[in-house]
């Protein structure tokens, strides 16, 4: 008896499960259409939860973003269009890749702009010290039977 | 002049303190509309407490008016409202409601117990309306002028300071 009812469970089990798979499916009538749906929301910012894409998040908004982009897709238009219309309701903010504008140049090019000038000033210290008399080096103490630096073997 | 060098450092890490304090005290939610300065998006909506009449953007035209976005599941919503409530009594401008993603019964519910400061709500069921408009933080609000454009917008409740600082002096700017 135990057994027929451990059985019917497993049964049961295996049934649930499976629809389960079933509702979890994407609205995947047409795979390209949903791979491109979602190739443009892993781009998108979701605004409600700001660290994920619109792809990823389960936030109500982005179902619903899901399914405007979806929807815009099968009424034939392009990324672009997806992308602009989205841009024009929420602002740059929501593209992951802010276009580069004058009001984002700092973002884009500040951190080589820093990398730039770190170089630069270690080039002009290093030049600078290239450049100094010898006796500006203290000598190096940790071997005195090597002739110190700045005082050439012939001399001694 | 050279024996202030040592200072360089310290101007360096002062400019990245006023950097990261600036930072750390905006907002990140609060993110420039892209609306604003634009005409509103065009709707057609049915009243809330009555399917069968709809109200269209182009009925709102020659008037200032307010937009204000709520949702009987939306906490934050719950705060605002006796502010709202309050604002409404002035009578400075026609104040619409655009109901959220929600159900019709639900709403009415949540007016009737938290109060309706509305002259008149929209039914936006599926929220694309909200898209429209860029919600994405109920509640939301918008000042629309005349012409139809979008003139503010307030993302979160309103607060005491936001409607005597920004929202009354703009509406009377717009109506004067």
């Amino acid at each position: 008896m135990a057994k027929w009812l451990t059985f019917l469970g497993l049964v049961f089990g295996l049934c649930v499960s499976q629809t389960w798979a079933k509702e979890a499916a994407p609205a995947a009538d047409d795979p390209v259409l949903e791979s491109r749906m979602l190739h443009i929301t892993a781009e998108l910012r979701c605004l409600v939860c700001q660290n994920q894409t619109i792809a990823d998040s389960h936030a109500d908004l982005a179902v619903d973003l899901r399914r405007q982009v979806r929807e815009m897709l099968q009424q034939g238009q392009t990324d672009q269009q997806v992308v602009d219309y989205m841009t024009a309701r929420y602002g740059d903010f929501i593209l992951y890749r802010p276009p580069f504008k004058a009001i984002t140049a700092l973002l884009w090019v500040g951190p080589g702009a820093m990398v730039l000038c770190g170089l630069g000033a270690l080039v002009l210290i290093l030049r600078r010290r290239n450049q100094l008399p010898d006796d500006r080096f203290e000598v190096d103490e940790a071997e005195p039977d090597e002739p110190a630096k700045g005082q050439p073997a012939d001399r001694v | 002049m050279k024996s202030l060098r040592f200072l360089i450092p310290l101007g360096i890490f002062l400019t990245l303190v006023v950097f990261l304090g600036v930072g750390l005290h905006r907002d990140p939610r609060e993110v420039p509309s892209p609306l604003i300065g634009k005409p509103a998006p065009a709707f057609a909506l049915t009243r809330l407490d009555d399917p069968a009449q709809t109200v269209r953007r182009d009925d709102m035209l020659g008037k200032v008016w307010m937009l204000n976005v709520w949702a009987s599941w939306c906490v934050a919503c719950r705060e605002e409202q006796p502010l709202m409530v309050e604002f409404a009594r002035q009578k400075l401008l026609p104040i619409y409601g655009l109901d959220y993603k929600d159900e019709r019964p639900a709403a009415m519910k949540w007016l009737s117990s938290f109060g309706n400061p509305y002259d008149v709500s929209l039914f936006d069921q599926e929220g694309r309306v909200g898209i429209d408009f860029g919600v994405y933080g109920v509640p939301e609000t918008f000042i629309i002028d005349r012409q139809g454009v979008i003139r503010f917008k307030q993302i979160g409740p309103v607060t005491p300071d936001v409607i005597r600082d920004t929202i009354e002096p703009l509406v009377r700017q717009l109506n004067g």
